[in-house]
């Protein structure tokens, strides 16, 4: 009993209070921010050195849906592009995603795209189930990370279940491996309606490194509406949980 | 080609051979060298492949011998239309996962293999009519014996992967895991992209919890086929980015270990402190899991003076606090209760499977590239590896306790190392590393799960024209069928966690 006295005393309160303001280190790289004066010069230079294809050659803006993050575009050309540590960088359609030079707002969810009966039924408590689709289980553990003593969104009544019969929805990680094609449709098929569907992740969202591998099949995702894109490699927890909080209205 | 043995012996970690100075043998002497290898204590496979050229099938494999130090290599070749060949598993155990990855790919049986059947369905198998839903599971014909079928998608939050357990009531008397369902073909992705910048990317996306060790593997593979020059300063702050990732693996573990027995202050307090730990890798490269910090021939992240001394604090503070709560957990009566003669692994199974790393240390089996193979800063570094005995699930979380200790107390002892350096040049990384032709490169790296090792082959113009990733949960998934043979079919989740493989590491 006394060692976990002191355990708890050198513990002490682990709890993030303010989720949507928690500060995160200045390297981490979240949304991006490219200058309104850069070249047609430059924008060829990142938009061949850029590995996963993310900047666009004609107007240099980077697709956030298809960014590893890694940073190569900012190191290359350091005073035209550079990642904030704005971790809110969720979309409700694929094409909010793609941040143009000269855009430095925030991302903020478009109240417009969300369906209906999202909030209406689940801003109270959304239980999910998560399907790792090819994931290199890095998002995986960073989704199990959202539930933990830390970052704890539980405490909006978030939480990942066990079955698809208990779900309102689904969070997928990985670019859809060919091998779980269908057990990702079987899972989805057993989730009572309504339901959401989420993508966690660059891989999920756009196939990320994957995209033109023989070993994928992105039907699924290319055949249903998604609610929830949240990009990352992996995705960050303060990243998954403000996208969902914004998802079901939390303020 | 020394003392009787006909390969090229390979001192170097990484290292490299010409393809024509691999002795290729007829394939009897090649099964009698390697059994006859593969029967020392010292020996293990690291990689056995095959490679389908213009004319033939070229047979590559990769013995570690721990006390020369050396990497054995040889091979043999054999035509196309070549339908089946003698196993080497019957003798040898360790190649099951080899024969049934060959198999799989070219259609190439083995005759006398005991359990020849697909190892991960990738896209280019030779049977494309062959589908992951119809594994043919061994089974019992029995009334008395019942199956249970987990997966491929699990209760919790993990990759995917089917177990099928056949028990007597609640006592597993067998179980098959079957895998593959991650399969993202990404060992073919390497020889086909772009430049070194995307299969730095790639490298580290094998298995996101060993971004580190894979990117590692890959940067030295790179390094040395391009033969560039051993930076110091490189070399240290490498080690101490792959520490990190290993304590901070081995301490969340235990978390996920205690929460199997629902022990919630043992879970909670881990949790918390690889937290703190892998928020110290964010702080240093922007990445929890080190994504971005390994790259080729420098690095993009190098290890400032004020963040190596932020390393430092905040390293001392989760020791001081790690060993609090490790005190705690070893002493509580019920995590001891489920931890102790739970998922025992024998010494004897260990070697016979071709366990690494750290689940086959806690089983006895004593092997460590760090040790056997030394790269970067292990070369000139003085510690021993925790030893663990017993095989079972206290074993291996003790194991990891130890580890997490001698982990941080590398980086700390690094880190003072460093001090010296850290004004010293370092280069960004360079994608345009040119490799040289006609060669077979390797480099072996302990990751926090055990040894990985990456192998490429060029041709003619240094092109890549095969890649090999072995992530060590290929050898070690055996295992973990293996512990649970008469154990409580209610002990999986503990037993799983305590080994917790990779499973896109084995899928690729």
């Amino acid at each position: 009993m006394l060692r976990e006295f002191k355990v708890l005393k050198s513990h002490g309160r682990q709890y993030i209070n303010d989720l949507r303001k928690q500060p995160v280190s200045e390297e981490f790289r979240g949304r991006p921010e490219i200058s309104a004066d850069i070249t047609a010069s430059e924008i060829s230079l990142v938009s061949g050195l850029c590995p996963a294809g993310a900047i666009d050659a004609n107007n240099g803006s980077i697709d956030m849906g298809k960014c590893l993050f890694c940073n190569e575009c900012s190191f290359a050309l350091r005073d035209k592009i550079w990642f904030t540590n704005d971790y809110r960088i969720a979309a409700g359609r694929r094409d909010e995603l793609v941040i143009e030079p000269g855009n430095s707002g925030p991302l903020r969810l478009n109240e417009a795209y969300i369906r209906k009966e999202v909030r209406k039924m689940f801003n109270g408590a959304l239980k999910l189930r998560q399907v790792s689709a090819g994931g290199d289980n890095s998002s995986e553990m960073e989704l199990n990370a959202s539930g933990n003593v830390n970052f704890d969104f539980g405490r909006y009544g978030i939480e990942f279940v066990a079955s698809p019969r208990h779900a309102d929805g689904i969070v997928i990680t990985g670019p859809v491996s060919r091998n779980m094609a269908e057990p990702l449709n079987i899972c989805y098929d057993a989730i009572p309606y309504p339901k959401i569907i989420i993508l966690a992740g660059t891989d999920a969202i756009s196939g990320g490194l994957f995209a033109g591998s023989p070993a994928i099949d992105r039907s699924f995702i290319d055949n249903h509406k998604i609610d929830l894109y949240i990009p990352g490699n992996p995705v960050h927890p303060l990243a998954f949980i403000n996208g969902v909080m914004d998802l079901l209205g939390i303020k | 080609m020394i003392k009787g043995g006909i390969y090229s012996e390979i001192l170097s970690n990484p290292g490299s051979v010409r393809i024509k100075d691999i002795p290729v043998l007829p394939y009897e002497g090649f099964i009698e060298q390697t059994v006859a290898l593969l029967h020392k204590e010292n020996c293990h496979c690291l990689d056995y492949f095959a490679v389908k050229s213009s004319d033939a099938y070229d047979f590559y494999i990769l013995i570690a011998n721990d006390e020369s130090h050396k990497v054995l290599v040889y091979s043999h070749r054999q035509n196309h239309g070549l339908k089946e060949l003698e196993s080497i598993t019957k003798s040898s155990f360790q190649l099951h996962v080899f024969e049934r990855s060959i198999w799989e790919r070219f259609g190439i049986g083995f005759v006398g293999h005991p359990w020849l059947k697909p190892l991960r369905y990738p896209a280019d198998r030779f049977d494309i009519n062959t589908h992951i839903a119809g594994h043919p599971f061994y089974s019992i014909e029995s009334e008395e014996t019942h199956e249970v079928g987990v997966g491929p998608i699990h209760a919790g939050v993990i990759e995917p992967g089917h177990f099928r357990f056949i028990c007597y009531g609640e006592k597993v008397l067998h179980l098959e895991i079957q895998l593959g369902y991650q399969n993202r073909g990404i060992n073919n992705l390497f020889p086909s992209l772009k430049n070194h910048l995307h299969r730095s990317l790639l490298a580290e996306n094998i298995a996101g919890d060993t971004a580190v060790g894979h990117a590692l593997a890959w940067s030295l593979l790179g390094e040395s086929m391009a033969g560039t020059s051993y930076n110091p300063r490189l070399a240290i702050e490498r080690i101490i980015a792959l520490e990190l990732e290993r304590a901070a693996v081995h301490i969340g573990d235990l978390a996920a270990l205690c929460g199997d027995v629902a022990y919630q202050t043992g879970q909670v307090a881990c949790e918390a402190l690889r937290t703190i730990m892998i928020n110290t890798t964010q702080d240093w490269c922007g990445n929890r899991f080190g994504k971005g910090l390994i790259r080729p021939s420098g690095t993009n992240y190098p290890l400032t003076s004020g963040k190596a001394e932020l390393i430092y604090q905040r390293i001392s503070e989760v020791c001081r606090r790690f060993s609090e709560v490790t005190d705690m957990i070893f002493n509580d009566s019920g995590v001891t209760a489920r931890f102790e003669n739970c998922g025992t692994v024998t010494a004897r199974q260990a070697f016979l499977v071709g366990a690494v790393g750290m689940a086959a240390r806690s089983s006895g089996i004593h092997r460590d590239i760090r040790k056997s193979h030394p790269f970067l800063a292990y070369h000139d570094m003085s510690y021993s590896i925790p030893k663990s005995e017993g095989g079972d699930v206290m074993a291996r979380a003790h194991l990891r306790k130890a580890e997490a200790l001698l982990s941080m107390d590398i980086i700390c002892k690094l880190i003072e190392k460093h001090s010296e350096l850290c004004n010293s040049e370092i280069q960004e990384p360079d994608y345009k590393l040119q490799f040289e032709p006609a060669s077979l490169g390797f480099a072996v790296t302990e990751g926090w799960r055990g040894e990985i090792c990456h192998t490429s082959l060029t041709d003619d113009k240094g092109q890549i024209v095969n890649y090999g990733i072995k992530d060590p949960s290929l050898h070690n998934w055996h295992l973990l069928a293996l512990a649970l043979r008469d154990q409580e079919i209610s002990d999986f989740p503990v037993n799983n966690k305590s080994f917790n493989l990779s499973y896109c590491g084995n899928d690729l």
